[in-house]
């Protein structure tokens, strides 16, 4: 057995007990090799890949070109606003489930809890002829509750939140079709225009600005803040780290106390939160909410935020991305709208983004993975 | 057992009694030890003797179901790796403990991170994180180093120099190395004693759990054998010699009865 260092200096009997110590203090030691540096074009490659933004956006940019020269109308600014329009309440779920996915967990009932609050809110003004501000508390409390039952059931099962959002999204789902018929005899609850606070409230959810021959509203605004406001939390604060922490190291990070439960249920009150958003900026805009069965539009906030390069095993992703996903989403729907084409084509091309947002992310992973055994 | 550092001085970490049982099956009974400012106490056990229980004791990952921990006298009761770090204890886990698609830095301080302004505006102080980790990688001999790359990006050595660097930077008392499993070159053990030998020197009580008695008798001043959750034998350097700790460690008398046995059936050929 070779000793790298030897015996004698090792024995040495100089020992100073001061205590607590600085680690300034403490002498430099261990193998002094410098870092080979890269050559300047492989480093800039290696930021730009490490963007997990950075796929959607050439993407975007990719799909944008293309339809913009197939259909000009996309690029004018009502074809903008349509395009807007469909991406912002995408949007908004978007980034809350791409946090979401950061942290190593899934919500299948974000778009539910949508429809749920919504009804919930609605059911109340013309139910029971409360006002539309205390009716929008009320459904907020709500979300955070199924929020919450989420979250704590997956902190305290160890059950995989696909499984545990995909029965919350059922339970949901039945019940508030049956609660609205039973109730309000249909599917559907109208004539909420004429309750009190509805003008403030249109104002907050609802307002629009024409620019031009194209309508932009507020939930775009709201969007925009949604995604400002968890890049923030993602890139600049504790409790962001805690999300990569607990996604993407879940060990390490119960090692070194990062509270990966109380960071989990935090982030499903957030979805949550996004759902109810999502809700109200449609039942303030339609002035009612149509319950409406489907399990495709769940899947689609999971989507834009893969494609936006949010990894499915957590760790890795941005909420910027998630946005940027929304966007590519939304220009490819309404690109092959007014290209002329068969709509459903989008589908098929909604997998194909998918499939190929997934290889890219792969690629990325590996890359990051890749390192060099000494 | 007494020796002169024995007296005197109150323990930086001291357990007494500690029991901590998975279900019905205690993984560590009865356990008491000592550490002391300025010495190493090097614990050594076959696999599943409580080693790694022991160290999640220290570190306030696992609650002792019996027994107490004092540091510098004063029973203390760890509800979180944090608050474990917070009281300078800190731990080079077996796993390193580092998050591979998280920023060198962001791994140095996660679960630590500092902070400036007020709530709600509170954000991550990302300058001086930068600035401490580059500093603190350069005392274990990692210089150059980029702290906003990918920990992934990181050779093993330097994996393993970021979890050393970590610990010392955090331990103010008491520094527990937990050696990796994974194989290491003899420069990256090195990195390891070497980084026992700096704490102690600057009077750190030093904790080095390791599975090889010829490292821990090079650096060790007492040495903690565990046995089935146990304590099997303390001995101090003066007790044994490099062959009796090897022989203790690796079950005694029965590896003696298997080198008989090998060495007549080599012989008989």
């Amino acid at each position: 057995m070779t000793a790298p260092i030897e015996e004698a200096s090792l024995s040495s009997s100089r020992r100073p007990t001061v205590l607590p110590v600085a680690p300034e203090r403490l002498p430099a030691f261990g193998p002094a090799v410098p870092v080979v540096p890269r050559s300047p074009g492989r480093r800039l490659l290696d930021r730009v890949l490490a963007r997990p933004g950075a796929s959607a956006l050439f993407g975007l940019l990719v799909v944008g070109l293309f339809f913009g020269l197939q259909s000009p109308g996309l690029l004018s600014s009502g074809g903008l606003a349509t395009v807007l329009d469909v991406a912002a309440p995408l949007g908004i779920g978007a980034v809350a489930v791409g946090m979401l996915l950061v942290a190593g967990q899934f919500d299948l009932s974000i778009g539910v809890v949508a429809v749920t609050t919504s009804l919930v809110t609605a059911l109340l003004v013309s139910e029971l002829g409360l006002g539309i501000w205390p009716a929008l508390l009320v459904s907020l409390a709500a979300a955070l509750l199924i929020g919450a039952v989420n979250g704590l059931l997956v902190v305290s099962t160890g059950l995989p939140s696909f499984l545990v959002t995909l029965a919350t999204f059922l339970v949901l789902q039945g019940s508030s079709l049956a609660v609205a018929s039973a109730v309000a005899g249909s599917s559907r609850v109208t004539g909420l225009a004429g309750s009190s606070g509805w003008d403030s409230a249109l104002a907050v959810f609802g307002a629009t600005a024409q620019l031009g021959d194209g309508r932009f509203r507020i939930s775009l605004v709201w969007w925009l803040l949604a995604t400002a406001l968890t890049t923030w939390l993602l890139w600049r604060t504790r409790f962001g780290n805690s999300v990569f922490a607990s996604g993407g190291a879940g060990q390490a990070a119960r090692e070194l106390g990062v509270p990966v439960a109380r960071t989990t249920v935090l982030l499903f009150l957030g979805t949550a939160t996004a759902g109810w958003l999502i809700g109200t900026l449609g039942l303030v805009r339609l002035g009612g909410v149509q319950v409406d069965p489907a399990l495709g539009a769940e899947i689609e906030f999971i989507v834009v935020a893969v494609i936006g390069g949010c990894l499915l095993t957590g760790g890795y992703g941005s909420t910027v991305g998630a946005a940027l996903g929304a966007l590519l989403y939304a220009v490819a729907r309404e690109g092959i709208l007014l290209a002329g084409w068969d709509p459903r084509w989008f589908q098929a091309f909604l997998g194909l983004l998918l499939l190929v947002a997934l290889l890219a992310n792969g690629l990325v992973r590996s890359r990051l993975r890749t390192a060099p055994r000494s | 057992m007494s020796t002169a550092a024995d007296t005197g001085t109150t323990p930086a970490l001291e357990l007494r009694g500690v029991t901590v049982r998975y279900g019905s099956v205690p993984a560590l009974s009865r356990v008491s030890l000592a550490l002391r400012g300025g010495q190493v106490l090097c614990v050594l056990g076959e696999n599943g003797s409580g080693k790694s229980t022991l160290v999640a004791v220290l570190s306030g990952l696992q609650r002792p179901a019996e027994g107490e921990l004092l540091v510098d006298g004063r029973p203390v009761r760890f509800r979180s790796p944090q608050q474990a770090r917070a009281c300078g204890i800190a731990t080079v886990w077996q796993d390193l403990a580092i998050a591979p698609l998280m920023s060198v830095w962001r791994n140095f301080f996660l679960g630590a991170e500092p902070t400036r302004g007020t709530w709600p505006f509170r954000r991550l102080d990302v300058g001086r994180a930068e600035e401490v980790t580059a500093r603190a990688m350069a005392q274990v001999g990692v210089t150059g180093l980029d702290p906003g790359q990918a920990a992934s990006a990181l050779q093993a050595g330097e994996r393993q120099s970021l979890a050393i660097a970590r610990a010392l930077h955090f331990g103010a008392r008491v520094l527990v190395i937990d050696e990796p499993t994974a194989p290491m070159t003899v420069t990256q053990r090195a990195l390891v004693l070497q980084s026992v030998l700096a704490a102690r020197d600057s009077g750190l009580a030093v904790l080095f759990v390791t599975h090889s008695p010829q490292y821990a008798h090079l650096v060790g001043d007492r040495f903690l054998l565990l046995g089935d959750g146990r304590v099997a034998g303390d001995l101090t350097r003066e007790d044994v010699d490099v062959h009796d700790l090897t022989r203790l460690v690796a079950g005694g008398d029965e590896l003696s009865r298997l080198t008989d046995s090998l060495r007549e059936a080599h012989q008989r050929r």
